[in-house]
Formats: structure tokens, C-alpha cells, sequence
């Protein structure tokens, strides 16, 4: 499999590794709301270059909310987002593009695309109307469609690909547009057991190899705790606990941020914390 | 365009077209099935300027039209019937593009102009304009030809601005738009049916030909403001083309591929508005085109969307040829065009919905 080149893209993650990793970025004091209702409030996150950090928490905890305010798709009432230490909110949402790229939660195509036209449109922010298919460009749609295994499917209609393959089509799509930073809100929604550990095999790959930094929001623990080695775990829009898989996953924290009572073990496989669920409500501290 | 390179393909199905800076995916059906429609267009031209009391035939017209034929047919041709059949493309392919640009962003086929009550407002307007108009004499019969156009522009950008802000929450998302702007439209055709009540019955008479969208008696005195305005627009919805391709996937995803959404939606809409107003002030809300057009370059051309330069050529040679049939084929009695596209549009607007209500998705 070819490397991604680092073309067009601004971090220098894979070296920055060996010294104090940068901080690509920061949530301060941040406070997200929609129309009236607070879904976030006083929220501080970091997020250090080449890391994988995955979001957990309960369905309306305002973890997908952050990650829509991290991407700049939602704009905080109070507090700031800061991009590589500079404002997003300040910053060209074309320029931002070149560096972040997002996939949202279920995202829809137009009806009768092929798969390299969707993956081709990830090059959006690097065109313009007179220049719509460079070399830079097919170089990039050709890298994106072999790092997900989708070369075969290229003209395919979307609307025809399986669960599995037309998320791989979407991370292509991210991924052609050659950004060193990820957000991807629930990757493996609707997905079986088996697609939802190829993608996220795909994005420790991306890590491992490429020195991609990922922010992803997850539902399930087991994976999450497996494949980041960052976990920030939310509760009504707060961060209740933040750090490596094993610091976070334990029995307290599965009782105060879901309600569950619950066994931590070992991952026979990976090492990593697994959850074991006894049943029942556990009494929230 | 400087040497042009057709390097070994590394994505299938987009081959590059390159020039030193530009560059586009080289996709020949388009360039076919738009050298077609060109020459349908074309020969649709001739052939409706050929035929009427004083038949010339396809060679003479295009004898004529490269500087040669006797001057009794230039008369006929350049004086009568060439502004008539210029009006009629130009009206069309305004129409079509901008329900091309609409669809697009709605996502929706329903959402033309002519559904979602732009043309309506425009309409209003307009016969607003008729009918307050011939009241005041011989000062309003003048209001009444130079204020139509003006008032038909206003009536559309106001009826836009309507929709826009009622279908707003958080932005804007195509099944509301279409249904406050059917919402709308269905309150814009009550006033128009008023004001035809009100209406002295020569206004009415008047106002009501212009409705049912006409081409009668049009000369280089319309021809030119809709050339001048599709030379402005066209441009500009050419140049937005490639931002409206990223604003079909959904307002989240263009805004992370680096899309000011909500400019580049308010100026899209801004130049569908402007041609769908010019050419409703110049010919009447000719049924249908603006729906039917932009469906058919989609289906002929193939693509997620309704490409806009095709749609231009078939809303142009469909308005061309429903003129034809207007004009000749129930003997001496001329029809106004816009009949003869409702009779063929409404077919396909059964057809929509039928499929709509079938799929049921929003």
C-alpha cells in the first residue's frame, strides 16, 4: 500500500512526535448551544498532534456537538476554538478546509454519484472553477481510493455500495482532502461488528502510517478503549474524565457517566479495558 | 487554451482534460449529447422563422441569416420572426438554468421556479402593474409597458426573500423550501385571480394572455434587455457552477470542504431569481420549462445534478419547438406558448410526484 504524501498539508505531525507534540487543538471555556438550549458549557479540551482521541458518553451528552464546534460547523456562544492556535471562527472556512477535514454523521450524497466523484469532491477546497481536476488532485482521489480498498468500486454508484463500503467511500473522501487532522463523528454507525473494526483498523493505519491526527466521536466502549489512546468521557455536556483508555474505562466512571453497572477486564486480545455489563442501573454518584 | 494533455488515467471514469492551469474531467457524453442539442436548437430556430403565412425554407432562413436572401425576406426574417424565436430561447434557457440552480440546491426536482412560487410573485406583480396601470390613461398605459419588467424583477426578488426567511431555521433545507414556496405560490396565484376579478375587462383580457406566457408580437425591443440580463447571469451562475456541486452534499459536509454555505447559497439563488424574473417579465410565467429542462439535461447527460449548460440548451430548443407547435399546428388559430409546454410539463409533473409519493423520502 502507498504512503499518503504529505502534499498540501500544513502539520508536520510524524517529526513534531519526537519532541513535545503540538497542540492542534484547543477548546477553551467553550460553550455550545442551539437556539436557546446549552448543550455544552465550560469545556476545555486539548488535542495533541498524532494522537487518536475517541469522545464516549451517553446518546445526547453533547459529544457530537463538540465535535461539531471543533470542525467550526457550529460556532460557540462563549469561549473559543483555536485551530494551531488560531481562532477558527477567524479563519477562512477555506482555509481551515486544507487542514481539517470532517466527516459528519451520516452524511447523504447525491442521488446517481459514482465513487470517484464522491471522493473526488474532497478536493474541493484545493480548486477552483477553472481548475477542477489537476494532477494534485487525481493523484490524491487515486491515493484515497487504495488507502480504503475501494479502487475496484470507483465507478460504482454510491447508492448501491453496501454500509460498509460507502463509509469507506466518505474516509476517502475525507482523506483526499489531504489534511493531517480528522474529525469523524460515529464512523461505524449502522455498520456490523466486522465493518466497524475495518474502519477503525483503516484509522489506527492512517495514524500509524500517515501520522494522522483523529478526533472521533464512538458509541462503542470496547472499540473506543482499543483503537484511541486518548478517551474523553462526557456527561451532560461536561467532561467527566479525560486520559489513556485504562485511566478512564473503569467500573466508577461507567457507574457516574452511564448509569451502568459493570465489570472492567482485560482485553484477552489487545490488553486494553473491556466492558463487561452485569445489568441493571447502578445508583449515579 | 494552451497545450492540452491527455495523461494515462489514474482514477476510473474521470479522464483529465489539462491545459497549464486549467483542467476539467473530459467527459464526451456531455460534449455529445450538447452538440446535439445545439443543433436541435439550431434547426428548431430555423425552422419555426421558416414557417407562417409566408412560408421560406430552412436553406432561405439560413441564406438569410449569413447576410444573403431578398429583402422581402430579410423583412420577414430579421423584422417579424427572428426576434420572436431569439426571445423564445432566451427566455427558455433563463427559465432553465434557474430551475436548474434551484433543484440543485434544494435537492429537490419539485423545487423550479415555477413551483416554488418565484415566477408567481414575479406574475403578481406584474399583473398588479396591468391592471393599476391601464386605469390612469394614457400616463398609465406607459407605466404599464415600461414598469412590467421592473415590477416583475421586484416581484420575484421579494417572493425569494419571502421564502428564504420563512423556510430559515438554522439554514436552509430544500423539502421546506419547496414547501413554503408552494405554500407561497398557492397565496400569490389568490392575489393574481383578484386582481383579474377587479380588473377592468380590457386590463383583464390583457393580463390574462400574458399569463398563460406568450411569445406573440415580440421584437429586438425584448430580445435585448434579456440578452443584456442572461449576459450578466449566465456568467455568474457558470462561474458558481463548481460551489453548487458542493452544496449538494448537505450543509455540513460543504462547509468542511471549505464552502461559505450560506453566501454561496444567498448568491446562487440571487442569479436563479434574476433569470427566472427577467425572463417571466418578458414572455409571461411560461409553464413548466424551468422544471422540465434542468430533469431532462440530467437524464440526457447523466450526473448527480442538473448540469447548467445543458439545461440552458434544452430549456432554449423546447421552448423553441413549443412555440412551433403554438404558432402552426391548430391552422390559423396561434396559441400562446406557454399552453402548448403546460400540455407537455404536466405529463412529467404526474410523473414526479407519483415517484415521489412512491419513495416517500424527504
Amino acid at each position: 500500500m502507498t504512503p499518503l504524501t504529505k502534499a498540501g498539508v500544513n502539520g508536520e505531525a510524524p517529526d513534531a512526535e519526537l519532541t513535545e507534540p503540538a497542540v492542534r487543538l484547543r477548546a477553551e471555556d467553550v460553550r455550545l448551544a442551539y437556539g436557546e438550549r446549552t448543550v455544552v458549557d465550560g469545556l476545555d479540551l486539548e488535542v495533541l498532534a498524532g494522537t487518536v482521541t475517541a469522545v464516549i458518553g451517553p446518546n445526547g451528552c453533547g459529544k457530537s456537538t463538540l465535535l461539531r464546534a471543533l470542525g467550526r460547523l457550529l460556532k460557540p456562544v462563549g469561549g473559543r476554538v483555536l485551530l494551531d492556535g488560531e481562532r477558527i471562527d477567524k479563519m477562512s472556512t477555506r482555509e481551515v478546509a486544507k487542514v481539517l477535514g470532517l466527516l459528519p454523521q451520516a452524511p447523504t450524497a447525491p442521488e446517481g454519484l459514482t465513487v470517484a466523484d464522491l471522493v473526488a469532491r474532497g478536493r474541493h477546497p484545493h480548486q477552483a472553477w477553472y481548475r477542477q481536476w489537476s494532477a494534485d488532485d487525481e493523484e490524491a482521489v487515486a491515493q484515497a481510493l487504495e488507502w480504503t480498498g475501494i479502487v475496484d468500486l470507483a465507478e460504482r454508484p454510491v447508492d448501491e455500495l453496501s454500509g460498509g463500503q460507502r463509509q469507506r467511500a466518505w474516509i476517502s473522501m475525507a482523506l483526499a482532502q489531504g489534511t493531517d487532522l480528522l474529525l469523524l463523528d460515529e464512523p461505524t454507525t449502522f455498520l456490523d461488528l466486522a465493518h466497524q473494526v475495518d474502519v477503525l483498523e483503516l484509522v489506527r493505519r492512517l495514524h500509524l502510517e500517515a501520522g494522522r491526527t483523529v478526533v472521533m466521536v464512538l458509541h462503542d466502549l470496547n472499540l473506543a478503549a482499543r483503537y484511541a489512546d486518548r478517551l474523553v468521557a462526557m456527561r451532560d455536556g461536561h467532561i467527566v474524565a479525560a486520559g489513556k483508555p485504562d485511566e478512564v474505562v473503569t467500573e466508577s466512571m461507567l457507574a457516574d457517566v452511564f448509569g451502568l453497572a459493570a465489570r472492567v477486564i482485560a482485553d484477552p486480545v489487545a490488553g486494553t479495558p473491556l466492558v463487561v455489563p452485569i445489568g441493571g442501573h447502578a445508583p449515579s454518584s | 487554451m494552451t497545450v492540452l494533455e491527455r495523461g494515462a488515467a489514474r482514477v476510473a471514469g474521470r479522464p483529465a482534460l489539462r491545459g497549464r492551469r486549467a483542467s476539467v474531467v473530459w467527459r464526451p457524453r456531455y460534449v455529445l449529447v450538447l452538440t446535439v442539442g445545439i443543433a436541435a436548437l439550431v434547426i428548431g430556430m430555423a425552422v419555426n422563422v421558416g414557417r407562417g403565412e409566408y412560408p421560406i425554407s430552412i436553406l432561405e432562413v439560413l441564406a438569410v441569416l449569413f447576410g444573403g436572401g431578398d429583402s422581402g425576406q430579410q423583412f420577414i426574417i430579421l423584422e417579424l420572426r427572428l426576434p420572436r424565436s431569439l426571445t423564445g430561447a432566451l427566455v427558455g434557457g433563463a427559465l432553465a438554468v434557474s430551475g436548474a440552480i434551484t433543484q440543485a440546491i434544494a435537492r429537490n426536482p419539485l423545487a423550479s421556479p415555477d413551483m416554488i412560487g418565484l415566477t408567481a410573485g414575479a406574475s403578481a406583480a406584474a399583473v398588479f402593474v396591468i391592471v393599476i396601470g391601464g386605469g390612469f390613461g394614457v400616463l398609465g398605459g406607459f407605466l404599464a409597458a415600461a414598469g412590467l419588467p421592473v415590477a416583475a424583477l421586484l416581484g420575484g426578488l421579494l417572493t425569494a426573500t419571502l421564502i428564504y426567511a420563512l423556510a430559515w431555521r438554522r439554514g436552509v433545507h430544500g423539502f421546506r423550501l419547496v414547501l413554503v414556496g408552494i405554500g407561497l405560490q398557492a397565496m400569490l396565484l389568490a392575489v393574481v385571480h383578484w386582481l383579474l376579478v377587479v380588473a377592468e375587462v380590457f386590463e383583464a383580457a390583457r393580463a390574462y394572455v400574458w399569463l398563460n406566457g406568450s411569445l406573440n408580437a415580440r421584437g429586438w425591443e425584448h430580445v435585448v434587455p434579456v440578452a443584456i440580463a442572461l449576459a450578466v447571469l449566465l456568467p455568474a451562475a457558470f462561474l458558481l457552477a463548481h460551489v453548487l456541486g458542493a452544496l449538494q452534499y448537505g450543509d455540513d459536509t460543504a462547509r468542511g470542504l471549505g464552502v461559505p454555505v450560506n453566501r454561496a447559497r444567498s448568491l446562487l439563488l440571487l442569479v436563479a431569481v434574476g433569470l427566472a424574473s427577467v425572463a417571466t417579465a418578458c414572455a409571461g410565467p411560461i409553464a413548466f420549462v424551468a422544471l422540465v429542462s434542468p430533469q431532462i439535461a440530467q437524464r440526457l447527460v447523466g450526473g448527480a445534478r442538473p448540469p447548467i449548460g445543458m439545461s440552458l440548451v434544452v430549456g432554449a430548443a423546447l421552448t423553441v419547438i413549443a412555440d412551433l407547435i403554438a404558432r402552426t399546428a391548430f391552422g390559423g388559430t396561434e396559441l400562446p406558448v406557454g399552453i402548448v409546454t403546460a400540455v407537455l410539463g404536466a405529463p412529467y409533473l404526474l410523473y414526479l410526484l407519483a415517484r415521489y409519493g412512491r419513495e416517500a423520502r424527504a
